[in-house]
């Protein structure tokens, strides 16, 4: 009697779990939405979200240029930690289905997903932000050259340092990443081959920490300092910030990223120390991918974003920074080279 | 007989309840707090999880949950705390994905044998938290959190493109290389707008009622809840309790290794910098709400898909989707809080009983054979 009824109740259970899909209705997320948001221009952030006062900040700085310059509604989507593929299909699903053009994947982990949604969407324009892998005839990847950025920081940094010792902080070892570091090096060593690079990794993957936690940018910071770095270089999104707070505590010289970290408010305190960034200009990718859009002409296979167009660059607005004439000489000579093509930059260490 | 039954099915059902219930409420409070309105999010959670492609999206997501609790619990069913779930699966995904894209035989061989190498791989990482535990006495607490750690850096390695990694033209991303598609576990479309369900969903199914049975019906699962509940009693009664350590993180290990393949063998067919992580400290979440058990688990690890699936779509309407973890981190304590409440008064009220009965006298001894043979029971479920 009681093993029959136990299993009864497992049968009944486990056809309950497979009905839960179905029985609820036809109707799917995107259905709800079409008519209740007005078109507008969407972006999908990577891990972290609003607030890294890095990557994803850069390309909300864009949408909400667009909203205000073209009169554009924007919507953003955030992903949760650890999430899958099939909640990335599902968010740019859900943010082209409601009408929004162009849609916007922040980050190479966007690939696979916009992927599988752009085919069903042809009317809609799909923006990628750092991937060219997958291309097709509504998707636009908009890509930069971070290695030319950062080679000109490694100018900058080998003109600066005194103890002929720099660092790189990466925040997770990612090709991407990697990119910074090979141009960082590159530039350091065709400068002046006696400094030495210190190289240094925050995370591995799939630990994203590396990105998003300032106290591991700090202690990093702090070993390469003890190690007689006096320039250190962070690309580590939010963990950057912690490396520049310790490096200006310290009194040596930061090179910030993506942003021009100099003029951020969080990290007013430590500005004078912040002798340059290495801008990575996803702002003006998403503002210039969503003008297209709206002039009728949506941009459509690579866009690349190197020197060239300043779509990557070197920040000066730190006045002690443009004071160091040989130093500023020495980058605008190395950016002409790298532009001529006199100078190819590796992107990979 | 019957009555007793009734009582405990209801305390069984009283402790995730009460959990829910004080979890929802300091949710409701969080909002209250925080200024937003405290009724409105879960209209829009319950909204949206009314279409069905957030439903697939939920039932998927409880496929590898469940078997990523199940792992746990078979752990916890010996009074074994394997934290290295997550680890076990990542490093068994990766292994399965990267032997799936360099061999290519027929369909079912391809999936068995993916299958097969990821469940030995996870078994693998698993039982040197086993061995250390059996030879050393290492805690597998300690053990598995550390093998958590050099999973993630051995994966790292491995996936470099320098070893057996792929870096695809143009993208940022490093993967493992594609299965080809025999080796692609065929799943049951909902369809054009839902979606599919992954095929692996059912198997994870199938494989809650192998661990009811193993654990319930067989003379293994009694051993195995003997040594969890005692290790010197089960000893004494001839179950080799070192023996049984091993196996069953080794059998944990293996059913962590299945966790990655629903996502695997469905969705992305290749592993990469961006496969999902944190399944298995979700999988423990969920067993400890599911009490262990086959169908507890099953309606837990759809509830937390729920709140994961559904919270997604808070942020569009101006609400923080943390909501959701939240909610999930307070039905993990209020869970423990409530069950060691129930617990007690179960015990009390049990006491009671047998108090009245003997006052009552006469029945007595035809009574308290079963009663006893509950409680053992209902001990070694604990």
């Amino acid at each position: 009697m009681r093993r029959i009824t136990r299993i009864a109740t497992v049968g009944v259970a486990s056809a309950a779990l497979a009905l839960t899909a179905t029985a609820c209705g036809n109707k799917s997320s995107s259905d709800a939405g079409s008519d209740s948001k007005e078109a507008g221009a969407a972006i999908a952030y990577d891990i972290g979200g609003r607030g890294d006062q890095s990557f994803n900040d850069a390309a909300y700085a864009g949408l909400a240029k667009a909203e205000t310059d073209l009169k554009i509604k924007g919507s953003a989507a955030e992903p949760s930690e650890g999430e899958s593929d099939a909640d990335k299909v599902q968010r740019l699903t859900e943010l082209a289905r409601s009408g929004n053009n162009p849609v916007i994947g922040v980050g190479f982990a966007y690939a696979p997903a916009i992927k599988k949604v752009a085919p069903k969407f042809p009317k809609t324009t799909f923006g990628i932000i750092d991937d060219s892998s997958v291309t097709g005839k509504n998707i636009a990847n908009m890509v930069f050259n971070e290695e030319q950025g950062s080679y000109l920081a490694g100018v900058a940094a080998a003109k600066v340092t005194k103890s002929k010792t720099v660092g790189f902080i990466g925040g997770v070892e990612t090709p991407l990443i990697k990119k910074f570091e090979a141009g960082f090096a590159q530039g350091v060593k065709e400068t002046d081959p006696s400094v030495k690079v210190l190289s240094q990794y925050l995370t591995q993957p799939p630990n994203f920490d590396g990105f998003s936690k300032p106290d591991l940018g700090k202690a990093a910071a702090q070993g390469q300092l003890d190690k007689k770095a006096d320039v250190v270089y962070a690309a580590a999104g939010l963990a950057g910030s912690g490396s520049i707070e310790a490096t200006a505590q310290a009194g040596k010289w930061a090179i910030g990223v993506d942003s021009d970290q100099y003029s951020q408010k969080g990290l007013a305190a430590y500005k004078d120390q912040i002798l340059t960034s290495v801008t990575k200009d996803v702002a003006d990718s998403v503002y210039n991918l969503i003008k297209s859009v709206k002039d009728g002409t949506p941009q459509t296979g690579e866009v690349r974003y190197g020197l060239d167009k300043d779509g990557v660059g070197l920040a000066d607005s730190n006045p002690a920074y443009t004071k160091m004439a040989d130093v500023v000489a020495a980058v605008e000579k190395a950016k002409k080279d790298i532009v001529d093509g006199k100078i190819t930059v590796k992107t990979t260490p | 007989m019957k009555k007793f039954d009734k009582d405990r099915l209801i305390l069984g059902f009283a402790g995730p309840v009460l959990a829910l219930v004080v979890a929802v409420v300091l949710t409701t409070v969080v909002l209250l707090v925080s200024g937003s309105d405290p009724f409105e999010p879960y209209r829009i959670m319950f909204e949206s999880a009314s279409y069905v492609d957030v439903q697939v999206l939920i039932v998927n997501q409880a496929g590898t949950y469940y078997l990523a609790a199940l792992a746990v619990a078979v752990g916890f069913r010996m009074n074994l705390f394997n934290i290295g779930v997550d680890g076990q699966y990542r490093l068994a995904a990766m292994m399965a994905a990267l032997v799936g894209a360099s061999v290519d035989l027929p369909g079912p061989l391809q999936i068995a044998l993916i299958v097969i190498v990821a469940m030995l791989v996870g078994a693998f990482w698993s039982g040197i938290a086993g061995i250390l535990k059996t030879t050393r006495g290492v805690s597998e607490v300690v053990s598995t959190i550390m093998l958590n750690s050099i999973a993630t850096s051995l994966v790292a390695w491995l996936i470099l493109p320098k070893n057996f990694g792929v870096q695809p033209a143009g993208s940022n991303n490093l993967t493992t290389g594609e299965i080809p598609e025999s080796g692609w576990f065929p799943g049951l479309s909902m369809g054009a707008e839902a979606g599919e369900i992954y095929g692996f969903t059912f198997v994870a199914a199938a494989c809650g009622l192998i661990y009811w049975f193993v654990l319930g019906r067989t003379r293994f699962g009694f051993d195995l809840r003997a040594t969890g509940a005692s290790e010197t009693a089960a000893q004494a009664s001839g179950v080799d309790a070192k023996k049984m350590i091993l196996t069953s993180m080794l059998i944990s290990g293996a059913v962590a290794g299945l966790a990655g393949m629903p996502t695997l063998l469905g969705d992305t067919h290749t592993y990469s910098l961006d496969f999902p992580t944190g399944i298995g400290f979700t999988g423990i979440t969920i067993a400890l709400l599911g009490r262990n058990n086959p169908l507890g688990i099953a309606f837990s690890a759809l509830l937390i898909a729920f709140l994961d699936k559904a919270s997604a779509s808070l942020d569009q309407y101006g609400y923080e989707k943390e909501i959701a973890t939240i909610m999930q981190g307070l039905i993990v304590i209020s869970v423990v809080v409530s069950y060691e409440l129930v617990r007690r008064y179960g015990i009390r009220r049990q006491q009671q009983k047998v108090g009245a009965e003997l006052a009552a006298g006469g029945a007595l001894t035809t009574e308290a054979r079963p009663q006893n043979d509950q409680t053992e029971k209902e001990g070694a479920a604990l």
